[in-house]
């Protein structure tokens, strides 16, 4: 059953929006936020624990000081304070993913609070993002839900909890409520989620691959007349784990939520689930203790102070900012301010530095991520970085061209192959025999055509009127669009006529 | 069963030194032991699994090491060899660790607690795990979801507790060390009861890691034995700083021996704490008391009188942190990664609902009281009132401590109210069971170190009596010090230890009424 | 302070997640209210100027380097596991579906 929802439109002459959102990165850190074990993706269930990644009985967590200054980076990059002195607290839930039925979470001391963050609109407008805070906390082990006919929590028989997960260090990046937005409401939240995604990336100390929950956003939305000043009743929509995702689902609830003030219900404060199939939302139960989480402060650690001599060594080490490095960027590839700001709107900065960096001009690197791969990349409706194109396999399809194995034309054609799963650019051109060929078949056959239209010509050259050969070699190159070999032409056309060259 | 009586009735200092001079085997001290688990454990029931096959093994390998002579020999740690009982909420590898409750009932656990490691690399044979109140929350080891421990004493009491297991295998000659753990006094008035030594580091002193928690903030492991020196030695095998615990102090570990070996207190000041006697302690208890101070007095100490007003908060504000942080610790027996799963017997089969089944079935009525009360203390609405207010209580508790001990080096009281009382006899009454624990709990809220030692028996009932001192945190030192003389004192005046008069447990005379309890009520543990 | 009856109880039980049955919840209520009145004085011991202690012994800036240290394998991670399936935890519905 889906939800009723007003055009954008017609929300937007209703309604203005207010935004908030709770952005949590995953930091790469080596080992877990309490525990010594590996922070790895993707390994074997149950591998990548021990015993207080279980929360066996008797275990004790210890804070990884990398993950702390991580943190304090992320804070410094996001112009926040830095908290002098602050500490964990226990979140008390039970919930099968989370291990000690607690998260240690900070809760009323967060490391880092009172930034904010300036973000580009696609037409250049700097539009202000307010943080409220950026606290350090644990990541739960991952459920799979299984007997349902979805792999989704509702009509599951049963589930099965991998502890990988469970203990990845996460920062939680909290905004104060974005009021202004108006119509871009959409656009400034996959901007601002862009914007973290390229500060934690640019700092080294996530991965941010949102494909990956490295970064993931739960976006609050609400609605309130045009001129009142009180906020709406709010929905936090979880799950919203790509850049477009979160364009989508922002746009989507302003509609909803639309569409039921207008018909008079008050609107429901509760979590939505994000649907990428549906692009819709749906109510999403909420945690039994919800109301009532019994924080208190973590009795297994101790307080973490933050001299100021340590803020700023850790200040001294951050890397260039996102906009002088965009800055620096346009220059050293040659943009124009349009070309720059369409490769940024785009979302494909990071995947042409790398292209270039994989060997690359500038050029050629636009040019396959701007004309082909952005295309591709709406149409399948994922974000561009995400369809699956390596910067390798750019290089290798520009080489290709170059070296004349094959045209323009064909390298789309190898493109989609690779898209479609079919092997490299070298076994899909083999494949699709697609190769430039090299044998003379084709140019046989135009030289026996222009021969057979111009048979005084032949007998000329057969004659020994080797001059005369000109006339069939424009022919052939015509009937090949330029593209023969002219020399080889006249060889062949000597072989054919089996005369002497 | 034959025993070997002067063996199992050797200090652990005495029998070190019986090992180094090669006068005995480790394996004929080992299995001394576990013969005398065999003859008296049915009645006393302090152990709920003996680790006969492991413990033999350790021995025999010190054996081994000490024939072949040369460096490691040499290297051998002091204690090699002695055999030592590892209370049950401490996680050890190759056996059974049950907390004393149905919920972890035959879980074993893939570590081994850093005291445990600790032991293991001191060559110290571990006899088994003993009986304790369910997941430590007691006074009398009637809470253990394996029935209760009797006092060596007279089997029909309790041993106190929540170490019950502890200190009654120490006093009835099952072992001659063992660890316990002390949240609010389980190491010290077990001891007092038993009339064996027991103490509580100072917090962060002893490593917590591999301790089944009950209450973070107020844990502590600890040594429990016969005598002072003992203590002290056992002290210094476990001690020091681990990097599993957070909340472990870096301080290298003072020489506590050396401190147990000094042997005089002249010119020391010994503060009696006034709120801590005299009403609502029991007359015996009371004159034990007065005579210790007399002894120490005579010795050349000053006794100087404190007062420490606010300790009249420390049980209310201990029965809100503890809960408060149990109800937390306490939330990962849920039947999902280990231990006991109970499915409801009927509705919705939800994860949920099972959690709450394994929790209804899995734990004892202590336990369930204390989360509830914990939960309650932590709830919205309540926390600054309950929790905020409890820990506002224990910086009270420290300045009183602090004012004290700015006119004493070391404070005494009677460790517990009451000499040990009859098994049932306060089971329904919880906040009487609370009770027991009025004069231990302070140190606990203030994290400085306790040591209980017997200071005779009541005179209304022949009953051990306990003694405790308190130091400055990080001045366990003194407790041994002091300990140590005062303990010479008392065995001069009584002609030889304590526990000599105790009932010899064989003597077919004087197996009691509790005989048959104890072997109805063996049955959940695994011996 | 209000005092605790048997709703409250309930309510607990559920944060807590303990099955409890209707005598059990009134025994309980009986014996929590006459703890919470034992305790009551707490709340008025200590005013506003005096700091909580949550530490006994205060120590800040507790750390581990970053460094991976041992792990499980899946094997043992679920040797104690009430129930296990192809490496993972098993575990019935989480919701409620009927």
């Amino acid at each position: 059953m889906s939800d009723a929802t007003l055009s954008f439109e017609e929300a937007m002459e209703k309604y203005d929006p207010v935004l908030g959102f709770e952005v949590h990165v995953e930091l790469n850190t080596k080992s877990k936020m309490f525990s010594s074990a590996p922070n790895v993706f993707g390994d074997e269930p149950n591998t990548n624990v021990n015993e207080v990644d279980l929360g066996m009985p008797g275990v004790l967590p210890v804070v990884n000081k990398t993950a702390i200054e991580s943190s304090i980076k992320i804070g410094l990059a996001l112009n926040c304070k830095i908290a002098e002195t602050c500490r964990f607290a226990r979140k008390n839930y039970f919930y099968p993913d989370t291990p000690k039925n607690f998260q240690t979470s900070q809760y009323d001391e967060p490391i880092a609070y009172d930034g904010y963050l300036d973000i580009e609109l696609s037409d250049g407008t700097i539009f202000r993002v307010e943080i409220e805070r950026a606290h350090m906390e644990e990541d739960a082990g991952k459920l799979t839900h299984m007997g349902g006919a979805t792999g989704r929590i509702q009509g599951a028989d049963y589930s099965l909890v991998d502890y990988n997960r469970s203990g990845v260090p996460l920062v939680e990046i909290v905004t104060k409520p974005i009021e202004g937005a108006g119509s871009r409401a959409p656009e400034l939240a996959k901007a601002y989620v862009a914007a973290v995604r390229e500060i934690v990336k640019n700092l080294g100390v996530s991965d941010a691959k949102m494909e990956r929950g490295n970064v993931r956003c739960d976006a609050n939305v609400s609605l309130r007349p045009h001129g009142r000043e009180r906020f709406g009743i709010r929905s936090e929509t979880k799950n919203v784990n790509s850049l477009r995702a979160v364009e989508h689902a922002v746009r989507y609830e302003i509609q909803r939520h639309a569409a039921v003030l207008d018909s008079g219900e008050p609107i429901v404060q509760e979590t939505r689930h994000w649907h990428e199939d549906t692009r819709t939302t749906t109510s999403g139960r909420p945690k039994s203790d919800a109301d009532d989480y019994r924080y208190f402060p973590e009795p297994d650690l101790v307080p973490i102070v933050a001299s100021r001599e340590w803020v700023e060594e850790l200040r001294a080490t951050l890397p260039e900012p996102p906009a002088a490095r965009r800055k620096r960027l346009q220059a050293d590839w040659g943009y124009s301010d349009l070309e720059f700001r369409d490769v940024v709107n785009a979302g494909v900065m990071d995947e042409i530095e790398e292209t270039i960096a994989a060997g690359a001009t500038a050029t050629v690197a636009r040019k396959w991520w701007m004309g082909e791969i952005v295309g591709r990349a709406k149409n399948a409706d994922v974000d561009p970085g995400q369809l699956g194109v390596a910067p390798a396999t750019i290089v290798e399809l520009n080489t290709m061209v170059e070296d004349g194995k094959i045209n323009n034309k064909m390298a789309t054609e190898v493109l989609d192959g690779v898209l479609a799963g079919e092997g490299t650019p070298e076994e899909i051109v083999a494949k699709r025999g697609l190769a430039v060929v090299s044998d003379d078949g084709p140019l046989l056959e135009a030289i026996d055509t222009a021969l057979a239209a111009q048979p005084g010509v032949a007998d000329k050259i057969r004659g020994g009127k080797l001059q005369a050969i000109g006339a069939i070699v424009g022919s052939v190159m015509k009937a090949t669009r330029g593209q023969a070999d002219a020399g080889r032409v006249k060889e062949l056309i000597l072989e054919r006529l089996g005369v002497e060259g | 069963m034959t025993e070997n009586n002067e063996l199992i009735r050797s200090s652990a200092a005495a029998l070190a030194g019986k090992l180094a001079a090669r006068e005995v085997s480790a394996v004929e001290v080992t299995q001394a032991h576990l013969d005398r688990i065999a003859a008296v454990d049915g009645k006393v029931h302090a152990f709920l699994h003996v680790n006969t096959d492991e413990a033999l093994a350790v021995a025999a390998e010190v054996d081994a090491i000490r024939a072949a002579g040369g460096d490691a020999a040499g290297e051998l740690h002091a204690l090699a060899g002695v055999p030592i009982a590892v209370k049950d909420l401490i996680v050890t590898i190759g056996q059974p660790t049950t907390a004393g409750s149905k919920i972890l009932e035959g879980w074993h656990s893939p570590y081994d607690a850093t005291v445990v490691k600790r032991l293991r690399a001191a060559k110290m044979p571990i006899l088994g795990k003993t009986n304790l109140d369910e997941f430590a929350m007691g006074s009398s080891t009637e809470h253990s979801a394996f029935g209760p421990t009797h006092n060596p004493w007279d089997l029909d009491r309790i041993p106190g507790g929540s170490g019950g297991g502890s200190a009654a295998a120490v006093a009835a000659f099952e072992a001659p060390l063992a660890l316990g753990t002390d949240t609010g006094g389980s190491i010290r008035q077990p001891g007092a009861v038993t009339g064996t030594v027991g103490v509580k580091p100072t917090y962060g002193g002893v490593s917590r890691y591999g301790a089944i928690a009950m209450a973070s903030s107020l844990d502590q492991i600890g040594p429990v034995s016969r005598t002072v020196l003992d203590s002290a030695l056992l002290h210094q095998v476990i001690g020091g700083h681990d990097p599993r615990d957070s909340t472990s102090l870096q301080d290298p570990l003072e020489d506590l021996v050396a401190a147990a070996s000094i042997g005089n207190v002249a010119g020391m000041k010994i503060g009696i704490i006034k709120e801590l006697h005299g009403e609502g302690y029991q007359a015996g208890v009371e004159n034990r008391f007065n005579e210790s101070l007399e002894l120490l007095r005579g010795a050349g100490a000053e006794i100087v009188e404190v007062s420490c007003p606010n300790f009249k908060y420390a049980l209310g504000a201990y029965y809100l942190i503890m809960p408060s942080e149990a109800s937390s610790n306490l939330a990962k027996f849920d039947g999902v990664r280990y231990g006991l799963r109970v499915l409801p017997e009927e509705g919705p089969m939800t994860i949920e609902r099972v959690m709450g089944a394994t929790r209804a079935a899995g734990f004892g009525d202590e336990v369930k009281r204390r989360i509830i009360l914990g939960t309650y203390a932590l709830s919205a609405g309540y926390y600054d009132a309950y929790y905020g207010s409890a820990q506002k209580v224990r910086t009270l508790i420290q300045r009183d401590f602090d004012a004290a001990f700015a006119k004493a080096d070391v404070l005494i009281s009677p460790t517990a109210p009451t000499t040990a009382f009859k098994l049932g006899e306060k089971l329904n009454d919880p906040l009487a069971m609370y009770l027991n624990d009025v004069a231990t709990i302070p140190a606990n809220m203030a994290g400085v170190p306790g040591l209980s030692l017997p200071g005779g028996l009541a005179d209304e009932d022949g009953l051990p009596v306990g003694v405790q001192l308190l130091a400055p945190a990080r001045q366990d030192a003194r407790l041994y010090r002091v300990g140590a003389v005062l303990e010479s004192l008392l065995e001069a005046q009584w002609g030889g230890p304590l526990l000599d008069r105790a009932p010899s447990l064989t003597d077919p005379a004087l197996t009691g009424s509790a005989l048959s309890d104890a072997a109805a009520s063996s049955h959940g543990g695994s011996h | 302070m209000a005092a605790i009856n048997r709703d409250d109880v309930a309510h607990l039980a559920h944060l807590a997640h303990i099955e409890m049955s209707a005598e059990e919840l009134d025994r309980m209520a009986g014996e929590l209210a006459v703890i919470v009145e034992s305790v009551k004085s707490v709340s008025e011991a200590a005013g506003d100027d005096v700091p909580a202690t949550s530490h006994p012994i205060p120590l800040t800036n507790v750390f581990r380097e970053d460094v991976v240290g041992h792990t499980f394998t899946a094997e043992q991670a679920l040797s104690g596991a009430p129930d296990a399936y192809e490496g993972r935890f098993k575990v019935p519905a989480i919701l409620d579906e009927g």
